[in-house]
């Protein structure tokens, strides 16, 4: 890469063991291994149904998987749960959207400063000294994300009213509120125009870039993939079949298979 | 708008200080009849702070609760033994004690909901009605083992002073509530009522967040069972003066359901609003009655009808306004406003024309 990272990717953050999940008799998942290096940019790419969403699931501590494991920071997380993963600096965006609809937008982004909030609910009803102190705190965060987001003159209005890319647009805004160290990003581009995707990669890159957060993404639009992403996995059927760089990644026959058909 | 004390802005100030000029220095002045006391303004006061409770578990947290009246039974209940037998607590400390323990049974009836939600958890909470109500009636010590049924409540006394006059109670039951209400007031709009409206709204996003399901939850249907605990305190010592199990059956806990959905789930003015509109829709029906049909029509009948036009207002409610009161009063003050302001531009513009 031309220009210099001020975060050089490290060593790895989040590492996927021998992984498998079944719904039933369906396998979404079959023992999947991969890992996230620190401060990179790390796609999971596949074709739809290839278990990519059941994946960050499995990360996140939403779905439990029947085998194998999930480390952070080379530590192994036992019994995996959103708020665990949270407390341990992972935050996430879902796929169909998963906003707090009838909040504005800056409440829902101050959601996102929940780990940092501190204060019990008999001193907010008192509203003590230290509240204030620290609910503007707070404030200022959120609304220095909103001002980096470049949504600020809708940060009073309810979410569910808004259209979708910018809906999009607050869930990242309220993952970046938790200040993590790695955010999972599922699908953060769907549905959006071309402008609006460069926005958002724009964003991607720049948390990156600042503040060093590890972005894991799932995207279909392969331009984007290739474009920003440090390193890609691709997922099919459940299964890795391939682990590289993008142009790795590009050269790779299973995953030229995978995604236009082999004649048999 | 920028909060200006603790999390009131300007406009919450203004509201306030109009509430509290009307309601301790105009209503005293002008209503002199003690029937607007003990029968109005007293349980409207008691009624829209259990309904508060209400709102903080089914409107801001979303569970789908039915029992407060048990809760508000269990703080009656407290606070009559409280006082019989810790009489060094006071009147005040009795209050909150009683209040805590009904918060006690609330963290108890709350653990189904981290299982079942929807009217599932509705069916599950009703326990709590029964439960409460069945163990009063079972076990004598809690009514001092008076065989009448029906125990008169005790009179109040605080810092020595009695307060026994229907002014008095009703100036006992406004300081509670108010203080109450700012209380919810705060926590509704801190972080505390955002992590019940992330619960609300989308329950896996808000764990991913860091908001314990439980935590919230758990402090939600006990912070609700505390409010709806001192309101049923209020109830029974200001508005009934006696203890009676049966006055806090699921009859009320419908009443304050209605009272919570009508006046606009998730919002604290809408308890009020809601609380003042099932008890004062009767006595306009009764009115209606004696003025305008001289009594033709039977109080049976009136007091049915009563009951479907309630149950069509929720239904009309529910489909075209499921904000409620709180936000077609909202909605009025804002379309007056504009009316005002477009017909103040009117002005200024014919009067531009007049001086060209």
């Amino acid at each position: 890469m031309a220009y210099e990272r001020k975060f050089k990717i490290g060593k790895p953050i989040l590492e996927v063991n021998n992984i498998s999940l079944a719904f039933g008799g369906v396998k979404a998942i079959t023992d999947t291994s991969f890992n996230v290096l620190e401060h990179e940019v790390r796609a999971i790419i596949g074709p739809n149904g290839a278990g990519k969403s059941s994946m960050l699931n499995c990360i996140n501590g939403i779905y439990k998987p029947q085998q194998g494991t999930v480390s952070f920071r080379g530590q192994v997380v036992p019994n995996i749960t959103p708020n665990i993963m949270a407390q341990m600096g992972l935050s996430r965006t879902f796929q169909n959207l998963a906003l707090f609809k009838r909040m504005s937008v800056l409440d829902n982004i101050l959601v996102g400063r929940k780990l940092h909030t501190k204060t019990n609910f008999l001193e907010v009803a008192l509203q003590l000294p230290k509240v204030k102190k620290e609910e503007k705190l707070n404030r200022e965060r959120s609304e220095e994300i909103i001002s980096f987001l470049e949504i600020e003159d809708i940060k009073d209005t309810p979410v569910g009213k808004l259209p979708y890319g910018l809906q999009k647009k607050v869930e990242l805004g309220r993952a970046l509120a938790t200040d993590s160290s790695i955010i999972l990003l599922d699908e953060p581009m769907a549905g959006m125009n071309v402008e609006e995707k460069r926005d958002m990669c724009r964003f991607i890159l720049k948390v990156n870039d600042e503040l060093g957060t590890t972005m894991v993404l799932i995207e279909h639009d392969m331009g984007v993939v290739m474009d920003i992403s440090d390193r890609v996995v691709v997922l099919d059927y459940g299964k890795v079949i391939g682990d590289g760089t993008p142009d790795e990644i590009m050269a790779n026959q299973k995953v030229i298979d995978a995604y236009l058909g082999v004649e048999h | 708008m920028k909060p200006i004390f603790m999390t009131y802005t300007k406009k919450d100030l203004i509201n306030l200080a109009v509430c509290m000029v009307l309601s301790v220095l105009i209503i005293p002045t002008f209503i002199k009849t003690e029937y607007w006391y003990t029968s109005i303004l007293i349980p409207w006061l008691c009624l829209a702070l259990a309904t508060i409770g209400q709102q903080i578990v089914m409107g801001y947290t979303g569970q789908l609760a039915l029992g407060a009246a048990g809760f508000m039974a269990a703080g009656a209940f407290a606070m009559f033994n409280l006082i019989l037998r810790v009489p060094d607590l006071g009147f005040v400390g009795s209050l909150i004690v009683s209040g805590l323990i009904a918060a006690a049974f609330g963290i108890l009836f709350g653990l189904p909901s981290l299982k079942v939600r929807g009217i599932y958890l509705m069916v599950a909470t009703l326990a709590s009605q029964f439960f409460i109500i069945w163990m009063i009636d079972k076990f004598g010590w809690f009514k001092n083992y008076d065989s009448s049924g029906i125990i008169t409540a005790q009179d109040i006394v605080i810092l020595g002073k009695p307060f026994t006059t229907p002014l008095a109670m009703y100036f006992v039951c406004l300081a509670v509530t108010t203080i109450l209400t700012l209380l919810a007031m705060n926590m509704a709009r801190g972080s505390t009522g955002r992590n019940w409206m992330a619960v609300r709204d989308m329950d896996i996003a808000a764990e991913s967040m860091g908001v314990s399901l439980l935590r919230t939850k758990v402090q939600a249907f006990a912070i609700s069972a505390f409010y709806c605990g001192v309101a049923g305190a209020l109830f029974a010592f200001c508005y009934l003066k006696s203890l009676e199990p049966v006055a806090f059956d699921i009859k009320l806990s419908f009443k304050i359901l209605f009272m919570c959905i009508l006046g606009g789930l998730g919002t604290i003015n809408g308890a009020f609003i809601g609380a003042a509109f099932i008890l004062l829709f009767p006595v306009l029906l009764n009115a209606i009655g004696n003025n305008v049909f001289h009594g033709a029509i039977d109080a049976t009948i009136i007091s049915s009808i009563e009951q479907v036009i309630f149950g069509l207002l929720m239904i009309i409610f529910m489909i075209y306004e499921p904000l409620g009161m709180a936000k077609l009063w909202e909605n009025l003050k804002q379309s007056l406003r504009s009316k005002l302001f477009s017909s103040g531009i009117k002005n200024l513009k014919s009067s531009a024309q007049k001086s060209e």
